[in-house]
């Protein structure tokens, strides 16, 4: 251990790094008690005096994915030069104030954490000596920009309602089950002897037919891609849509959702959680910047590129729930759905101003869109939802 | 070791890893833990593992996944035909022990397996782990944090050198908190022009200056271009060597082969349509 390289507080770094993995923990990267261990390990394995490396190294440890790779240099800033962004605004409703003030636990260690950035990179941050005031604000407030910005989307989420969009979701996954399937195969029950068998192994017990085995109509559920936009214009029917994603996961179908605004995040693993409100919990994690612009085609383009190559297949219902208002060029739009269109077998929109009277499909990227859609649909209450069924036997 | 000894190590097998992966690499072996690479596909991922073994002089063993890949092809299996054969030849001398039919000797090793048998640390590369159904990454647990594997029949098979591990992912799925939890992370991308030039230059040294800085600046380009599959380092290598193989020596001046050796760069056929002369002798005109 680097007991030299910190003589006056060799249990200090220590702390100090555990103070790091929380303020990560905070934040979101998936990091624990281990790490802290192992963070300590990898600064002995390199020049934890360089401070380029420590941060490489330590980056390499603790980042799990693209996401956090991305986001490490920031927070690893925030909390070891205290240069996090400067909180503007002020909270809106109560239940954001609750939230951002949960963070003022911290003040008691932040202290530690000024004296870290101290210690550690004397030649890279010299230490004003007189800091004691803004180093407040540093690591506290990188967590706090991020909590602001999300929206909680158990206020969206209620038993009723996601009941109803359960059954809804349900009968549409019935619906669309593909029914194609002729051929029986080898199952443990059903309805059909399977005689080749049965006469092979008589063979082993004489001749006698004592194995009985049987053959059935293999099931082959349609999987199901929903794509799901959450964008500003979207906020009034996101609790609707959002409630459907539930249901449609939580069906047991095969079913994948991913919801987008400027960006496409995978939701399935959240929305399969057994408790509805923990599962609401990780969504408002994830919906970052809900609320925001759209960029329908860069998200479906970002989906193809990546998701899609697995997503995708044959059997896949490809459904797009947006109203088609999007920031980015419509063409674009009609060449991502040209791709899709080669790869899954059908695409529905369910657009919720298509709901309206007299609505009109003027908006440029849902014309764009138009001519690869198998079907176009309305869809902006869960009775509208419901409804779908029959629409959906035809496809 | 040391961080720099890991660069010169690649760069010695002319592998140019920037800072970041040379980090990676080095902590990865002064901490035994397995490394996951994800990014783009062309970057270099699998080579990473190519040169490590080649730096280190010591075996590569790679297991490509696959969807469906199971137990039986990827750590062991019994082989069950010779097992078969030696109950029939011992029948004449009064039968076999069952403790000798599940021996070493009818153990049919596969990747992971013989990878921690070896007796020095092999560098093991699991490619495409994404690619693997979710419930080959459970299997992978075991061997990737304690480096051991349980055969029922055998009992636990501890490994005797720690082998190096490399997995990479494209993103095509997402990979479990678990397994990413026990591997160290990194990222590569496309690399810059500096990272791109030195590969180029590492790896085909009789390509003149003019030539590859021309290369690499349309490559780099082109990246930014919107392509349905954009074109990696390998792409860019293949169409170096084509151009030099055609004896090329200034893109602006050989026009016609630039365009016939576009098939090394562009692999689909929109992607063809959206490079047509004119967008070509746009990015050559920007480079030269």
């Amino acid at each position: 251990m680097q007991v030299t390289r910190f003589p006056a507080r060799a249990s200090g770094l220590a702390d100090r790094m555990s103070g790091f993995i929380a303020h990560l923990r905070m934040n979101g990267l998936r990091v624990g008690p281990k790490e802290t261990a192992d963070a300590l390990a990898a600064l002995s394995a390199v020049e934890a005096t360089d401070f380029g490396q420590a941060r490489q190294a330590l980056c390499v440890l603790l980042a799990g994915d693209a996401e956090d790779w991305r986001r490490f240099d920031e927070l690893f800033d925030a909390y070891w030069f205290n240069s996090g962004k400067q909180r503007t605004g002020i909270a809106q409703n109560t239940h954001v104030r609750v939230q951002s003030s949960k963070p003022m636990i911290w003040q008691t260690d932040n202290e530690t954490a000024r004296d870290g950035s101290a210690d550690t990179d004397q030649a890279t941050a010299p230490d004003p000596g007189d800091g004691e005031a803004e180093g407040m604000d540093g690591k506290l407030i990188a967590t706090r920009t991020a909590n602001l910005s999300r929206r909680d989307l158990r206020e969206l989420m209620d038993e009723q309602s996601l009941k109803q969009a359960q059954t809804a979701a349900e009968r549409l996954a019935r619906a669309i089950r593909d029914r194609r399937s002729r051929r029986r195969k080898h199952a443990l029950r059903g309805p059909a002897l399977d005689m080749r068998r049965i006469q092979r192994a008589s063979l082993a017990r004489g001749g006698e037919p004592l194995d009985l085995y049987r053959r059935a109509r293999p099931p082959r559920p349609m999987r199901i891609v929903a794509l799901c936009d959450v964008s500003g214009s979207m906020t009034v029917y996101s609790r609707v849509f959002l409630a459907f994603l539930k249901g449609l996961v939580g069906t047991g179908a095969e079913a994948d959702a991913y919801l987008f605004h400027t960006r496409l995040m995978r939701v399935t693993d959240a929305l399969q959680d057994h408790d509805t409100l923990r599962a609401a919990g990780r969504l408002s994690l994830m919906a970052e910047g809900f609320g925001g612009g759209t960029d329908i085609s860069g998200s479906l383009e970002s989906f193809l590129n990546g998701y899609g190559a697995r997503a995708l297949n044959g059997r896949t219902i490809v459904l797009i729930l947006s109203d088609g208002y999007c920031s980015a060029d419509p063409q674009a739009l009609g060449s991502v759905l040209a791709r899709f269109r080669r790869k899954a077998r059908r695409i529905v929109w369910l657009n919720p101003l298509k709901g309206w009277q007299s609505y009109q499909p003027v908006a440029a990227a849902i014309r764009a869109a138009e001519p690869y859609l198998d079907a176009h649909l309305p869809a902006n209450t869960l009775e509208a939802l419901a409804a779908l069924e029959p629409q959906f036997r035809k496809l | 070791m040391t961080l720099s000894d890991v660069q010169s190590g690649l760069a010695a097998q002319g592998y140019v890893a920037d800072d970041w992966l040379a980090m990676a690499l080095h902590l990865a072996q002064a901490l035994g833990r397995p490394l996951l690479l994800e990014g783009p596909a062309g970057v270099g991922k699998t080579e990473v593992a190519k040169a490590m073994a080649g730096w280190r002089d010591t075996r590569l063993i790679r297991l490509q996944c696959y969807e469906g890949l199971d137990a039986s092809h990827a750590i062991y299996e019994w082989n069950y035909q010779r097992q078969l054969l030696a109950i029939r030849a011992s029948e004449a001398q009064g039968g076999l022990p069952e403790a000798q039919l599940f021996s070493d000797e009818y153990l049919l090793k596969r990747p992971l397996l013989e990878a921690i048998s070896e007796e020095k640390p092999p560098v093991l590369l699991i490619d495409e782990i994404d690619r693997a159904d979710e419930e080959f990454e459970a299997y992978l647990l075991e061997i990737l944090s304690d480096f051991q594997i349980t055969i029922p029949e055998l009992g636990t098979v501890k490994a005797r050198t720690r082998p190096i591990v490399i997995l990479t992912a494209n993103g095509t799925r997402d990979l479990s908190d678990a397994l990413r939890r026990r591997c160290l992370y990194s990222f590569l991308d496309y690399p810059s022009k500096e990272t791109e030039m030195a590969i180029l230059r590492a790896r085909m040294p009789e390509i003149e200056g003019v030539l590859a800085r021309q290369i690499i600046g349309v490559v780099q380009a082109l990246r930014k271009e919107e392509l349905e599959k954009t074109p990696g380092v390998a792409e860019m290598l293949d169409w170096a060597a084509a151009l030099s193989g055609l004896g090329v020596n200034d893109l602006a001046r050989s026009r016609d082969e630039v365009q016939a050796t576009l098939v090394c760069l562009l692999k689909t056929a929109a992607d063809y349509d959206a490079a047509p002369p004119e967008v070509m002798d746009r990015l050559i005109g920007k480079v030269a």
